[in-house]
């Protein structure tokens, strides 16, 4: 169904001024994206919360088809449905009628549904649907670098300020709360950054490919890391790499880039496992 | 000595009930600076929930929980499951708590005997060292009132009696109070003050050495109660509520 000629269409073919701003742009949001998903990734991978985040991210579908469909700005509705569907993951955490991969699960592939169907109602106004699903970097411009970059760094501040109480509540959130951490307060701003930065992420990486990118680099980072702070600060350094080798990659060989950049990132996941799992062996062989 | 300003917790008349099975049924329990209070009680007896109450993670349906104004607490919880994939040493666990000095951190696991753990990942510990470790954080806080949720969980019978002697230690030179759940009763009635004996209400409760005497623990756990292994013979029925069916006369054997 996604034919190679498709993506190639989508890569300018002249070189230039207008090709190298297009692709500085490209990069710039890839960058700004890459960043605040190792920290976050970070969280997502020490709080099991994988299902979590695929899960906001295919409904954040939802929330481009209700824009189209409503005719109000996508970055908004995109925002305002992950917000939403991840309060209400959030308050159904407590429930005991469903186990919570069986919620996500259900959440996650019924949003995605819903989501696709309404962009195709309404294709005539909206891109194919393959660039939601896998991401459409063409269509980054410099007004969205700009913004992108705003919400990164506030992204970072955020997660800086809550980074102390909420590592304490991902050890042991019952300790945490007896010592005197908001961790519900805490959760809810993680949660909505996590949110965030997937309606930041859709254009560069697409729906379906947006959890990869917050486990696949803090994954990797696991390796080398001995600190939390380490592995955060690692995560985003393979992100970044990622970004640049998978845009590379799909400029040389006219590949789609967000698929690019998650084969890039599990490159040097394997990269990095099969290094540290050599000098682990000779460590033993002392 | 049990001045009222002493009190650090009061609990009175608390129920609490989870899926309208009641858990809590008219609880008191009282916490004083300087006492060793034990909880015992069968499984799902309701220990764990009138400690969650006493630590203010969870609230009563009928019924007060009064806390001296800023007490401060050090929880040292059943257990710690932290995924793999995040490195963390002990020394980072301990920091994790509040205090970040390092030489404190060194101090407190040689106090505990854990020191030569300061490095270590949390996921590398054994049983021992693991509640040693998480006594050592609540420790670090100071703390006037030391929850301790089945310290002993994963010990061996040597290492439990050490664990004991040390929480008096403690006990001796902070002043601190502790509210202990426990299920190695005969370890824990030379380390208490006070046993409280809960099935869902409380069913007896007083100086270990009273206590044994009282006709009610001679039931539950015979009279020969210095070699006492914990076994709670339960012969009054519960209903489905959680209420006790027949008014709770007390004759557990």
């Amino acid at each position: 169904m996604i034919t190679t000629t498709m993506w190639a269409a989508t890569w300018p073919r002249t070189a230039g001024i207008g090709m190298s701003s297009w692709l500085l742009n490209a990069l710039l949001a890839g960058l700004a994206i890459a960043v605040v998903a190792g920290p976050l990734g970070s969280f997502v991978v020490w709080r099991r919360m994988a299902y979590f985040g695929d899960a906001l991210a295919h409904a954040s579908l939802l929330g481009i088809g209700l824009g189209l469909i409503l005719g109000l700005p996508s970055g908004l509705t995109v925002v305002i449905v992950a917000a939403l569907v991840a309060l209400l993951l959030v308050a159904l955490q407590g429930q005991r009628q469903l186990a919570s991969d069986t919620l996500l699960g259900i959440i996650s592939h019924g949003t995605l549904s819903i989501g696709v169907i309404m962009v195709t109602l309404v294709s005539e106004q909206s891109l194919p649907i393959e660039s939601y699903l896998f991401g459409d970097i063409l269509s980054v411009t410099e007004q969205d670098v700009l913004r992108l970059w705003a919400l990164s760094i506030a992204a970072l501040v955020l997660i800086t300020v809550i980074w102390r109480p909420l590592l304490a509540a991902t050890v042991h959130e019952d300790l945490a709360r007896v010592e005197g951490v908001p961790v519900e307060r805490v959760r809810l701003i993680f949660v909505m950054l996590l949110a965030l930065m997937i309606a930041m992420a859709m254009k560069i990486v697409g729906v379906l490919l947006i959890a990869s990118l917050l486990l696949i680099p803090a994954a990797a980072a696991r390796r080398v890391a001995r600190t939390p702070e380490q592995m955060a600060v690692l995560a985003a350094g393979l992100s970044c790499v990622a970004v640049v080798l998978g845009l590379g990659a799909a400029l040389r060989w006219d590949l789609p880039a967000g698929p690019a950049v998650v084969a890039a990132a599990v490159m040097l996941f394997v990269l990095l496992f099969a290094l540290t799992s050599r000098i682990m062996n000779t460590n033993k062989s002392y | 000595m049990t001045q009222s300003t002493d009190i650090l917790v009061s609990v009175s008349n608390v129920s609490k009930h989870f899926d309208n099975r009641r858990v809590l049924d008219r609880v008191d329990l009282t916490l004083r600076a300087g006492q060793i209070v034990t909880l015992i009680g069968p499984n799902g007896s309701g220990k764990t929930s009138l400690v969650r109450l006493v630590l203010g993670l969870s609230k009563a349906d009928h019924g007060t929980v009064s806390r001296q104004a800023g007490l401060r607490v050090g929880y040292m919880p059943q257990r710690l499951s932290v995924a793999p994939i995040l490195p963390l040493t002990v020394s980072r666990f301990l920091a994790l708590g509040g205090v970040t000095d390092q030489q404190a951190h060194r101090h407190q696991l040689q106090a505990v005997g854990a020191a030569e753990l300061i490095g270590a990942p949390v996921q590398a510990l054994s049983g021992g060292e693991l509640q040693r470790v998480l006594l050592a954080r609540a420790l670090l806080r100071r703390p006037q009132l030391l929850v301790l949720d089945e310290p002993t969980q994963g010990v061996d019978a040597q290492g439990q009696s050490s664990l004991y002697r040390l929480i008096g230690q403690i006990r001796e030179q902070t002043g601190c109070g502790v509210l202990m759940v426990s299920h190695d009763l005969h370890l824990v009635m030379a380390a208490t003050d006070e046993v409280v004996c809960l099935n869902h209400h409380v069913c007896c409760s007083g100086h270990p050495s009273a206590v044994v005497k009282a006709p009610e623990y001679q039931a539950l756990f015979g009279t020969e109660s210095s070699l006492a292994i914990y076994a709670h013979h339960h012969d009054h029925n519960h209903d489905v509520g959680g209420d006790v069916a027949a008014d709770c006369g007390h004759r557990h054997e």
